[in-house]
């Protein structure tokens, strides 16, 4: 490894640092969640004299949570399995296939993905209420292919590049037609690609808040960023339920990201890169 | 005569159309055609609150009223003094981080984990979490602040513009940068050590080598990391909305969540079309700038 001596000393002791910076909310906010409400409001800081699960009960039974959840895991299911099928199939024509257009077409997805979801509210809040799919699975499912559908593509043209061509070239040979080749010896060299790319689209769905707060009506519909951000006590935020909440809606997230750490950086860092 | 592999290559050319066509059509559908019909909807003026007014035809009239809309006018500033104020900050630490873990050898994946969860979750979340920590009263920033004696009485960070900010800044970087810095360090480890072997052999310093060595080399990788992020903080709603509701007041309003008041709180849906119609023209500005400026490999000649 290159350098030694203090330099190295230094940058550890940096990255403790910033390793604290990055947990020390997540930890604040679990203490907090098990502190009685009373407690929390006596002045911040401070260990609870009394653990309490009640802000999790509450929020599991008055607010019942479990409905923004479903709806969270339906529609960003529903839109990542949309987006990966669909997806797949053009990706590997833009990674492998030789025609006119293809760079065109990249440069055209790779923009897509940097629409601001914000310029295209307004006509898709029309069109979802012309179609009364306002406050619907669909209604959601549809404005998250927006952003879902480039990203799924351009993730998985990085990962169809990086399967060797030769066992195509093989499988051609040997009689195998294209649809073959590719269903055949293609797809399941991807499946470690396709599964990082699910797993990338699946968290930015989670996540989205904007089309989710325009789009739905009521606590039925909402998902979980939308439901959590509009939590309301009577007097006060609520903040033992909106930060048990708050755990709960990341737990997932971060079990999956800690799981497959290695590959998502990858994933996030490969269209990126080169240049 | 038919040359047999001109026959094989059109064959390959409509096999690539079949299998591009689907995810085309989707994108095209859900995103062009909506982006279409945002620009003609800015054309008019359509009130959904006084539906009886009809759509009427007023050409470029939102947009004339923008231009003397202070309300705009302020939310364009404080986009811009959010991007600047995040992306600055981002990059000098992102950058930083990077080269702290190319460099440390033990414990990188503990870092690596520890920063990503910040980056993976809602940002919805990581609004909560900082409002909770500079909340006035539960607030554990107040709770030091005033332990350490700093201030006499706990601030109330959100009644005041100026310390609005503080959380939302802080947010942000704290989301965020483990992003850049994951970016950056992908980017760092692209480059050859031998050349800091070289380097070394010739004498030349540590200092010598990232001002020669590393800053030119990672320039491409420093390049996206900027324009992302700039694209990413011009387009900030989730973390304003939740932190501060844009306000008090008006006074850290973005562009994206004027526009979303004049759309679902005043619904303007015409003037609200035009304001997202200005939103778009400038991120795709920046996004062209992006394409072009790096001649990303798009021909599929990888590097």
């Amino acid at each position: 490894m290159k350098g030694g001596g203090w330099g190295r000393w230094a940058a550890a002791g940096a990255l403790a640092l910033l390793v604290a910076f990055a947990v020390f909310p997540f930890a604040w906010a679990l203490v907090a969640s098990v502190t009685p409400e009373a407690e929390l409001f006596e002045g911040g800081g401070g260990w609870p004299r009394r653990l309490t699960g009640d802000h999790y009960r509450a929020l599991f039974t008055e607010r019942d949570f479990w409905v923004p959840i479903r709806n969270s895991l339906v529609v960003a299911g529903a839109t990542t399995a949309f987006c990966v099928a669909v997806g797949s199939l053009a990706a590997y024509a833009l990674a492998r296939l030789r025609f006119r257009g293809k760079a065109a077409i990249l440069g055209f997805v790779l923009a897509v993905t940097m629409f601001p979801q914000i310029s295209i509210v307004s006509p898709l809040f029309l069109l979802l209420r012309e179609l009364r799919l306002i406050n619907t699975y669909p209604g959601l499912v549809l404005p998250y292919l927006t952003f879902a559908m480039p990203l799924t593509v351009w993730l998985l043209v990085g990962y169809f590049r990086q399967i060797p061509p030769d066992l195509e070239e093989a499988a051609r040979i040997d009689g195998a037609t294209r649809w073959q080749t590719f269903t055949r010896v293609v797809l399941p060299l991807a499946v470690p690609g396709l599964a990082t790319t699910a797993i990338l689209t699946f968290i930015y769905c989670w996540n989205e808040f904007l089309f989710a707060l325009s789009f739905t009506l009521g606590p039925e519909r909402h998902t979980v960023p939308v439901a959590i951000a509009l939590f309301r006590g009577q007097y006060q935020v609520p903040w033992g339920e909106v930060l048990a909440a708050s755990l709960v809606a990341t737990a997932p997230v971060a079990a999956v990201v800690l799981a497959f750490q290695r590959r998502i950086v990858q994933g996030l860092t490969s269209g990126a890169v080169k240049g | 005569m038919a040359d047999p592999r001109s026959d094989d290559l059109r064959a390959e050319r409509r096999f690539a159309w079949t299998l591009v066509a689907p995810a085309l059509a989707t994108i095209l559908l859900v995103a062009v055609f909506p982006l279409g019909w945002t620009v003609w909807e800015s054309l008019h003026r359509n009130d959904l609150r006084m539906p009886w007014l009809g759509k009427p035809f007023v050409g470029l009239g939102n947009y004339a009223e923008i231009l003397a809309d202070g309300r705009f006018r302020g939310a364009l500033g404080h986009t811009a003094l959010f991007t600047a104020l995040t992306v600055s900050l981002e990059m000098v630490l992102g950058l930083f981080l990077a080269l702290a873990m190319n460099r440390a050898f033990r414990g990188r994946g503990v870092v690596r984990a520890a920063i990503l969860v910040p980056w993976a979750i809602p940002t919805v979340v990581a609004a909560l979490l900082w409002r909770f920590l500079f909340d006035s009263e539960a607030g554990i920033v107040n709770a030091v602040l005033v332990g350490v004696g700093a201030v006499d009485e706990p601030p109330v960070w959100f009644i005041n513009a100026a310390t609005a900010w503080v959380p939302v800044v802080l947010a942000d970087v704290w989301k965020t940068t483990p992003f850049v810095a994951l970016l950056l360090l992908a980017g760092l480890q692209s480059i050859p050590t031998e050349l800091y072997e070289a380097a070394a052999v010739d004498g030349a310093g540590r200092w010598w080598q990232l001002r020669h060595i590393t800053l030119p080399l990672l320039r491409p990788a420093l390049l996206v990391a900027l324009i992302f992020r700039t694209l990413d903080a011009f387009r900030v709603f989730d973390l304003i909305y939740v932190l501060t509701g844009g306000g008090p007041g008006t006074s850290t309003e973005p562009v994206a969540l004027y526009t979303f008041n004049a759309l679902f709180q005043n619904l303007r849906f015409g003037y609200g079309a035009a304001l997202s119609v200005i939103v778009f023209g400038i991120t795709f500005a920046l996004a062209l700038l992006y394409i072009r400026g790096l001649g990303v490999s798009l021909s599929g000649e990888e590097r």
